[in-house]
């Protein structure tokens, strides 16, 4: 696991991108993790060091939560969408801004156990640590590794436009207006019935990953779920990114997660990060 | 810039707010080596810790309020035995209980389970220094002990005699007069106070989606407690009234961000200074602050 510099470090936006209803932050993070790339599924906790604070409700106050999307020259990307004060406030940043950011934080996807093929489902602005694990699993020179599938669900066709972050992804759509009508989880369950032999890889809204859990329980596939919750640090001291455990008691999303064995969890529940408060 | 509190000699003034920070998950996000290395706090404080283990609260936990931050955690701890089993080991391997003083910081219902915290504390030597935390409500009356002068005194002075260990008493600001409970707590026998605790406060889920009908409370707790910038005026008027009025020390916290908002508060009278949810937003700003006071 890739640990966090102690300490926020100020970095510099060095691009932004708009990749349909998606800003792509690009930062120049030259000390990371010592230099290594993050692990697939780790996270950030990213602020503006200028105004941040001061929008709707004299927020954000909090810094938020982003998955690392690719790593690539020393550089990290991000994918945000703008769905609150916090987010809206990043969206606003540009080449030569400034950001706090804390991280690589959590647990991050662990790689598929020999000859199982891996299928990486994605929904929305969730889509993000997949593109960093899709990276990861083709190798360095991008023609290694094991093959890989990847299935991606939008809302409508400007999110779907995200997909491009991916290769070879295919896509489905709420609205119907770009590739299969209907949910990444029907997508899934093709692939499921063509190849049971799989290892899933998830992320996306709760909805979507409670369809993804209840489907690989019962075809007895396993499932690798990175979970998004509201927090306040994303390094344990808060306790308040929590999601119940099957059998008993929470896990925190940030230390114990964010990418949590579909096992460990009895159902994804909706309000159970309790995102909402904290966007 | 050492400085003495309760017989115990601190590096420095800037310790850390109970419950805000877990000094067992910041090895797990930093690792242990560079954590112990660059330690943020001259003493640890814990999070609270009742008799029984607690789970907490079913989320959500938080919501983010204007310059600040509303929690309804709910205690979640392993229990005294949890504690004392697996937690003290795992902070003596951080340095905590050794280079680092533990105070640990306990809660119950009843006289009789605050005594018997107490009691198991004391047997610990690594633990340095207690804080009661005493936003609880009595079992027998249904009050917050810490919010009526009279029943603080009582309880301070039934559970004195079970630790010889410092005893801090960490005030409600849900209080009527808290100088004046605070002058309970030293009659009571305390050896210093902290202050202030979250101020109770609630907030509605968004009504966005909703038509019609009422939002209810967003919090799974219900209501929670407000901390952060927003409240730290609140905190220096009542550090400051507190800090007048008492012969022993002051530990003074709410919405400290910078070293200018410590001195703010050791100028009023506070010999120690606590930093809390600004740590979420930066684990390293209480060295940092702790740097800019030498």
């Amino acid at each position: 696991m890739s640990t966090a510099p102690f300490g926020r470090r100020q970095l510099t936006v060095t691009a932004v991108e708009q990749l349909g209803a998606y800003t792509v932050l690009r930062v120049a993070d030259p000390e990371g993790p010592g230099g290594r790339s993050p692990d697939p599924g780790q996270f950030a906790m990213l602020a503006a060091v200028e105004r941040w604070g001061g929008g709707d409700d004299e927020r954000p106050f909090l810094p938020r939560a982003f998955s690392v999307a690719r790593f690539t020259a020393g550089e990290a990307h991000y994918l945000i969408e703008d769905v609150g004060p916090g987010t809206k406030r990043l969206c606003e940043l540009t080449p030569g801004d400034s950001l706090w950011a804390l991280g690589p934080l959590g647990r991050g996807f662990e790689s598929p156990t020999e000859g199982r093929r891996a299928l990486l489902v994605g929904g929305g602005v969730g889509i993000a640590p997949l593109a960093i694990l899709q990276d990861t699993l083709a190798g360095p020179a991008g023609d290694g590794g094991p093959p890989v599938t990847v299935l991606l669900g939008f809302r409508d066709s400007a999110r779907a436009e995200g997909a491009a972050l991916l290769s070879h992804a295919r896509v489905a759509t709420d609205d119907g207006s770009v590739g299969h009508h209907g949910l990444v989880t029907d997508l899934l369950a093709l692939e499921l019935d063509r190849d049971p032999h799989a290892v899933v890889y998830a992320c996306g809204p709760a909805g979507m990953l409670e369809g993804v859990r209840a489907l690989c329980e019962r075809r007895e596939v396993p499932a690798q779920l990175a979970l998004e919750a509201g927090m306040a640090c994303g390094f344990g001291a808060c306790f308040g990114c929590v999601v119940p455990r099957r059998g008993g008691g929470y896990l925190r999303v940030c230390v114990d997660g964010p990418v949590i064995d579909a096992a460990e969890l009895e159902r994804v529940d909706e309000h159970a990060g309790g995102a909402g408060g904290t966007r | 810039m050492t400085v003495e509190f309760c017989g115990l000699e601190l590096a420095h003034p800037i310790i850390n707010g109970s419950g805000t920070f877990d000094a067992i998950a910041a090895a797990r996000a930093f690792g242990s080596e560079q954590l112990r290395e660059h330690f943020p706090f001259a003493a640890y404080v814990s999070k609270t810790i009742t008799l029984e283990p607690r789970s907490g609260n079913p989320p959500p936990r938080l919501w983010e309020a204007p310059a600040g931050l509303i929690n309804s955690i709910g205690l979640p701890n392993k229990g005294l035995d949890g504690y004392i089993a697996e937690d003290l080991p795992q902070l003596l391997e951080l340095g905590v209980g050794r280079d680092v003083p533990l105070v640990t910081n306990v809660m119950g219902s009843s006289a009789e389970d605050i005594a018997r915290l107490l009691q198991a504390c004391d047997a610990r030597p690594e633990i340095a220094a207690i804080e009661l935390n005493v936003s609880c409500p009595n079992v027998e009356t249904g009050l917050d002990i810490g919010a009526d002068p009279s029943q603080l005194e009582d309880v301070v002075r039934a559970v004195r005699g079970s630790t010889g260990r410092p005893l801090i008493v960490k005030l409600t600001p849900n209080t009527a007069d808290v100088a004046a409970c605070a002058q309970a707590a030293q009659d009571g026998g305390a050896d210093a106070v902290s202050l202030i605790n979250t101020l109770r406060a609630g907030a509605l889920a968004p009504r966005a989606g909703r038509v019609g009908g009422h939002a209810g409370p967003w919090l799974g707790g219900r209501t929670g407690g407000l901390s952060g910038p927003a409240i730290r005026n609140v905190a220096l008027a009542q550090v400051a009234a507190v800090a007048a009025r008492l012969s022993i020390p002051v530990i003074g916290m709410g919405g400290v961000q910078s070293a200018t908002h410590a001195r703010d508060l050791l100028e009023v009278g506070a010999t120690l200074v606590a930093v809390g949810t600004e740590s979420f937003r930066d684990p390293a700003v209480a060295a940092n602050i702790a740097r800019a006071l030498r």
